[in-house]
């Protein structure tokens, strides 16, 4: 047998800019083992329910994350509506459908930025970014922010587009679908992209559904698990199809999130051409008792929020179940027998967020 | 690996166009940068309308903003802002506002303090004698 | 489309028992959830089979042991570590048992006292 060495991994490294460590078991260069460590960036924002209205926690959910901020807000909106028993106008819906929506462009451009970048393809991550731009201005037009947008509100949403601006994001949706193109297709057939992610990290069905990974990692093993398809918000009313991939391995990962974000952008532009007109926020009264969880599909993957009230305006307990938390121990499985070179690589195809994970 | 499927310099004319065409940021010190009308950059209050309700100051998640009563004083510390706006929609007067522009950074959190007029709360209307 | 979102209540004796055979029929584990209320802990077990999802609800004491279900499904070492480090629940026989390590946080339990 070889000789054992441990390399440690993170939490600060050059490919990702989350703080994530791992301890690395090595048998001359393959990872017997690899042992996850996070708490780094621990913040407390369950407890923080406890303190603060539950309307005002709309704004702090949203905080948890910078990528999956839009969700958030939504995740723990639909929740409170849920317990509550509060129906949404139909017109904030579709808005807040159509937010989540590019919330999910904009991050799969991210990820596809950051893929080219750990495979040191550094010019198609610039054209990743590049086109990502033109999502982060939109959502500069239509909320007032790039990154964390503070439109949504238990009841619906508090922004509303007006004619112009839907023109402007099913436009701008139009035109991505177009730009793109240059970018799958590289994405796809390049050989510097294949020969690094082809047959990298192959999860099967049956490791997958044990290990629990949920969203593209989930999809990408050939299970067709998409919480959209539940149909909150205004998703019942869209053509929504979970993408599924077969193969499991990175490259089948990679397919499923460029699908995603031509099917992402197919979404809004169906979404705008639906809109209704009407309220864009239902009056809240009263305060949440009982409970509910949850489930909505960020663009990572299934998250949970939990939501239990005890009748005062403060919650008894908020949970956040992000997807990051559930695709950890696939990722720790895929790890094991591959080469250490891999491992930035591998450990970015699970599209970790670990501010999210430790919230 | 499936040879036949696998292409090279498939990005070269992306590439080669990227180079020749103009660049996609934004020449910043020379060219001001454009906001657009929503966003959302700090706060900022009429205090002529205000009447020092405090509504903003317990819709506030992060505790930023501070009104005195007594003092007749409307602040804010504008480093603990998040811009979210939640005070701007509870306002009943409508007299906070968020407009474009950050908040230049400092070395110390600064406390941005603004004189609000005597309360114009109405006084409420005295109770009518009832007839017995 | 089956999506129903059930909340199932058990006993502790049969808990075990119970995730055994949740994981004999299929369904994969998607959440544990710890709540503190007065008399101890809520705990909540979370399994989706295709869309349906039933949550198996335990109650324990405050220092009443619970078993970790880490045998069963190994994925729930973070979320079982994160219900003892964060709210003190007594877990016993943990896989990968980070001893109150998981997270950097100068408290101990910090969500254990309301407040």
């Amino acid at each position: 047998m070889a000789k054992r060495s441990i390399v440690p991994f993170g939490p600060q490294h050059p490919v990702l800019p989350e703080p994530i460590h791992l301890d690395l078991v090595l048998e001359d260069e393959t990872v017997v083992e690899a042992i996850p460590s996070i708490g780094f960036i621990h913040r407390g924002l369950e407890k923080l329910v406890e303190k603060k209205d539950f309307k005002q926690y709309v704004y702090i959910a949203e905080r948890v994350c910078g990528i999956c901020s839009c969700g958030h807000g939504m995740g723990y909106c639909e929740a409170v509506e849920h317990v509550m028993g509060i129906e949404v106008p139909r017109r904030a819906a579709y808005l807040r459908t159509i937010w989540m929506e590019m919330s999910r462009v904009h991050s799969h451009l991210l990820w596809l930025g950051l893929l080219a970048d750990a495979m040191g393809f550094e010019s198609l991550f610039m054209e990743a970014w590049r086109q990502r731009e033109e999502i982060l201005n939109l959502f500069d037009l239509t909320t007032g922010g790039r990154i964390i947008f503070s439109v949504n509100c238990v009841g619906g949403v508090l922004k509303d587009m007006d004619s112009g601006m839907l023109r402007a994001v099913a436009d701008t949706a139009e035109r991505l679908e177009r730009e793109i193109a240059p970018l799958t297709k590289t994405f796809l057939k390049e050989y510097t992209v294949q020969s690094r992610l082809k047959e990298l990290g192959v999860l099967s069905r049956e490791q997958a559904l044990l290990a629990g990974a949920v969203g593209p990692m989930l999809r990408a093993s050939g299970e067709a698990y998409d919480v959209r398809m539940l149909g909150y918000s205004a998703y019942q009313e869209l053509h929504v199809e979970p993408v599924v991939r077969r193969e499991g391995d990175s490259y089948a990962r990679c397919e499923v999130r460029l699908e995603e974000l031509a099917q992402s952008l197919r979404l809004i532009r169906e979404a705008v051409s639906k809109i209704p007109e009407g309220p864009i926020a239902e009056p809240v009264k009263g305060n949440p008792g009982g409970e509910y969880f949850m489930r909505i599909e960020q663009p990572r993957g299934e998250a949970i929020y939990y939501v239990k009230g005890n009748g005062t305006k403060n919650l008894e307990r908020f949970r956040l179940r992000t997807p990051t938390t559930s695709n950890i121990p696939p990722m720790v499985d895929l790890l094991k027998g591959c080469q250490l070179a891999d491992v930035p690589l591998l450990v970015l195809t699970i599209d970790p967020c670990i501010s999210c994970t430790e919230r | 690996m499936d040879l036949d499927k696998v292409k090279v310099f498939v990005y070269a004319r992306a590439a080669l166009k990227n180079l020749v065409s103009k660049p996609a940021t934004v020449d910043y010190p020379a060219k001001p940068a454009e906001f657009p009308e929503r966003m959302r950059g700090h706060i900022e209050i009429s205090p002529w309308n205000c009447i020092g309700c405090g509504m903003c100051m317990r819709s506030c998640p992060p505790g930023a903003i501070r009104v005195d009563r007594a003092a007749d004083t409307w602040s804010i510390e504008r480093f603990d802002c998040v811009q979210c706006g939640s005070c701007v929609n509870v306002c009943p007067k409508k007299c906070l506002s968020l407009v474009s522009g950050y908040t230049a950074p400092g070395e110390k959190k600064r406390l941005e303090t603004v004189m609000i007029p005597a309360k114009k709360v109405p006084p409420r209307p005295a109770a009518k004698p009832q007839d017995v | 489309m089956d999506d129903k979102n059930e909340i199932r209540q058990i006993p502790m004796e049969d808990f075990f028992t119970e995730v055994i055979r949740m994981k004999m029929d299929g369904w994969r584990l998607v959440q544990i959830c710890a709540v503190r209320v007065p008399v101890g802990y809520e705990l909540s077990y979370s399994f989706c089979r295709d869309y349906r999802m039933l949550t198996l609800r335990l109650h324990s004491g405050l220092d009443e042991e619970v078993s970790s279900i880490t045998q069963i499904y190994p994925c729930a070492f973070i979320q079982e570590n994160e219900a003892a480090e964060l709210f003190g629940v007594p877990i016993r026989n943990l896989n990968l048992d980070y001893h109150h390590r998981l997270y950097r946080i100068d408290r101990e339990t910090p969500f254990k006292e309301k407040g």
